[in-house]
């Protein structure tokens, strides 16, 4: 994770520098047992299952019958390349990555740049913008699949003022649904990113600002020349984070139509890939092909934290 | 964190505060709103203009939403849930972070970077052999099936390890092995006190994970032995006229939650800035 690492532009204080050492002579041998514990637990449930998911994947397991399994070889993957929902669901997936998650990092680049002003209540507006992320995704999905309701949702009664009407954003045409579903995810995580920029702003040294400000920068430009460049990083990493969030979208396609099918809208308007890898597996109980799709998608994810970590690299080697 | 120099930092001015009193309403009016709906009918919420202010019976509703769905039971146990997974990963973590940050082990290095490259890895597509575990295991529909896979994080050792290298003194814990005390004897009792903070911040932040957690319950639990979510979920996708009732489960399950958490919003808002920082 060069991205974390990359951002470490502490903000403590110089003394704690002599401090940083570490004991020389304090044993090794507990060493060890005090870091164990995460990578036992990793290793049973965390690479484990995933090692194992590659050899479900090549074999055919179902879930009423788990000690009968067949050798298939790549066959599970041929079939999620000849199935339109698989393409579907991944399509779906990108689309509603990349409009919940590219407005949303702008706004909450932009709320920090305002949170760092000198003001009154600061620490109400960062608690308050934080509420959305402490409330759970299910209940957001519940509460936001009752404002965008077709006939009564609140949403729909304010459009009316502008002359729309009733649009069916829980079962409605995709790109009214998968707007809908975005609106979940930005509302949940804008402020949190936004806390995460504001972090990172509160460290940029104020000489920087001096400098620009001396050469006649406004405050855009000094935003624009100074605020972004310094973020590069944190920015970098929010981008990481929040596309791994999107490529295992979940649960707000799974409750947001409210029929308790895994389908994800009537015409599979907004059904994910996490979503399709449920149904495969725990619908249509077909595990192995339930495997084929995670691993796809942790390979998918794996190339997009390579790319952007091949990014953050390029970036930094230049400057 | 270092805070610009008061004199130098931007004073904000009314649009400010105009966009931010905007944000704060988008972000808690939803919130709201979920009282108002889980306290009037179907056909209250259908006139126009829609009721702006919840009434009484938003208690009768939660009575009918603990009629659908076993929600008593479900907070009882996200309390074993969250409560055990808390506690494991503040003591497992602060453990380790304390180790990475102040003891000198072969490996060290490596083993720190491995730790924090899992963070990349999304634990969720393991799921299926996951439960294949847990089934051989017979532990669907028990709880510990829901405990262990999360009883310490990559985040929390990293965290705790970023804090102890700049809180503990070196110096104090040379003196304490020169006195002869053991090593864990110097993590008892001069780590830990120095710890709390942080410990405080990463219980936080985990319950609050574990109490939401929603996809690997799922799988892992049913409707009989649920969590939080899982029954909350029920709820929200069975056949139920009333969407007050929904609402109003959907508030016993989230507002005492989301009360501790303003009541302790700053320490938390704290946390994650830190954790963004020293990232």
């Amino acid at each position: 994770m060069t991205v974390l690492a990359g951002s470490g532009r502490r903000a403590a204080a110089p003394p704690a520098r002599q401090s940083k050492r570490r004991v020389r002579r304090l044993g090794s041998r507990a060493a060890y047992a005090y870091v164990a514990p995460f990578f036992v637990v990793f290793a049973a449930f965390g690479l484990y299952p995933l090692l194992y998911t590659g050899w479900v994947s090549l074999h055919n397991v179902n879930l009423e019958n788990l000690h009968h399994s067949t050798w298939l070889g790549l066959h599970n993957y041929v079939a999620l390349w000849h199935n339109q929902f698989f393409w579907n669901a991944l399509r779906n997936t990108i689309s509603i990555g990349i409009i919940s998650t590219v407005p949303q990092l702008c706004m909450a680049l932009g709320l920090a740049q305002l949170l760092n002003y000198k003001m009154r209540g600061r620490t109400f507006f960062r608690v308050a913008m934080l509420m959305p992320y402490a409330t759970s995704v299910v209940a957001s999905t519940l509460i936001f699949a009752e404002l965008f309701g077709r006939d009564y949702g609140l949403i729909n009664w304010v459009l009316h003022f502008f002359g729309v009407h009733h649009i069916y954003w829980t079962n409605g045409a995709r790109w009214q649904s998968q707007i809908a579903l975005a609106a979940i995810v930005t509302w949940r995580w804008t402020g949190y990113n936004a806390l995460i920029y504001l972090a990172g702003m509160q460290s940029i040294p104020t000489d920087q600002y001096e400098a620009a400000a001396i050469d006649g920068a406004s405050r855009w430009q000094q935003f624009w020349f100074v605020t972004v460049p310094s973020l590069r990083p944190t920015i970098l990493f929010t981008i990481v984070i929040s596309t791994i969030g999107a490529m295992q979208m979940f649960a707000e396609p799974y409750l947001f139509a409210g029929d308790g099918t895994t389908n994800g809208g009537g015409q599979h308007q907004f059904q994910t890939l996490a979503l399709f890898m449920y149904q495969q597996g725990w619908t249509n109980f077909h595990l192995g092909q339930a495997a084929a799709t995670a691993w796809t998608m942790l390979f998918i994810i794996l190339a997009l934290v390579g790319i952007n970590a091949a990014l953050a690299r390029g970036r930094s080697g230049r400057n | 964190m270092a805070k610009p120099k008061a004199g130098k930092q931007l004073t904000a001015g009314r649009y400010t505060y105009a966009v931010l009193a905007l944000v704060t309403i988008i972000a808690v009016f939803p919130l709201y709103y979920t009282l108002i709906i889980a306290s009037h009918t179907n056909y209250q919420m259908a006139q126009t203009p829609p009721p702006f202010v919840p009434n009484a019976s938003v208690f009768h509703n939660i009575r009918l939403a603990l009629h659908e769905q076993p929600l008593f039971k479900a907070i009882v146990n996200t309390v074993i849930v969250a409560g055990s997974i808390t506690l494991g990963t503040v003591a497992f973590c602060t453990l380790s972070g304390f180790a990475f940050a102040k003891l000198h082990f072969r490996g060290s290095r490596v083993l720190l970077g491995v730790t924090v490259a899992t963070i990349a890895i999304p634990p969720q597509l393991g799921v299926i052999p996951l439960f294949l575990l847990i089934a051989k295991l017979h532990w669907v529909n028990h709880l510990q099936s829901v405990v262990l896979p999360t009883l310490v994080s990559a985040f929390g050792v990293f965290f705790m390890r970023q804090y102890l290298s700049n809180a503990v003194p070196t110096e104090l814990l040379e003196a304490g092995w020169v006195d002869g005390a053991s090593t864990f004897r110097i993590f008892r009792s001069i780590v830990l006190p120095i710890a709390r903070p942080a410990m405080a911040v990463l219980a936080m932040l985990t319950f609050l994970a574990a109490w939401n957690d929603f996809f690997w319950p799922l799988i892992a639990l049913t409707s009989r032995n649920p969590t939080v979510q899982i029954g909350l979920a029920g709820l929200g996708s069975g056949y139920i006229p009333q969407q007050a009732v929904i609402m109003a489960g959907t508030l016993l399950c989230t507002f005492p939650v989301l009360i501790v958490f303003a009541l302790l919003g700053r320490q938390i808002v704290g946390g994650i800035m830190q954790g963004a920082v020293k990232g």
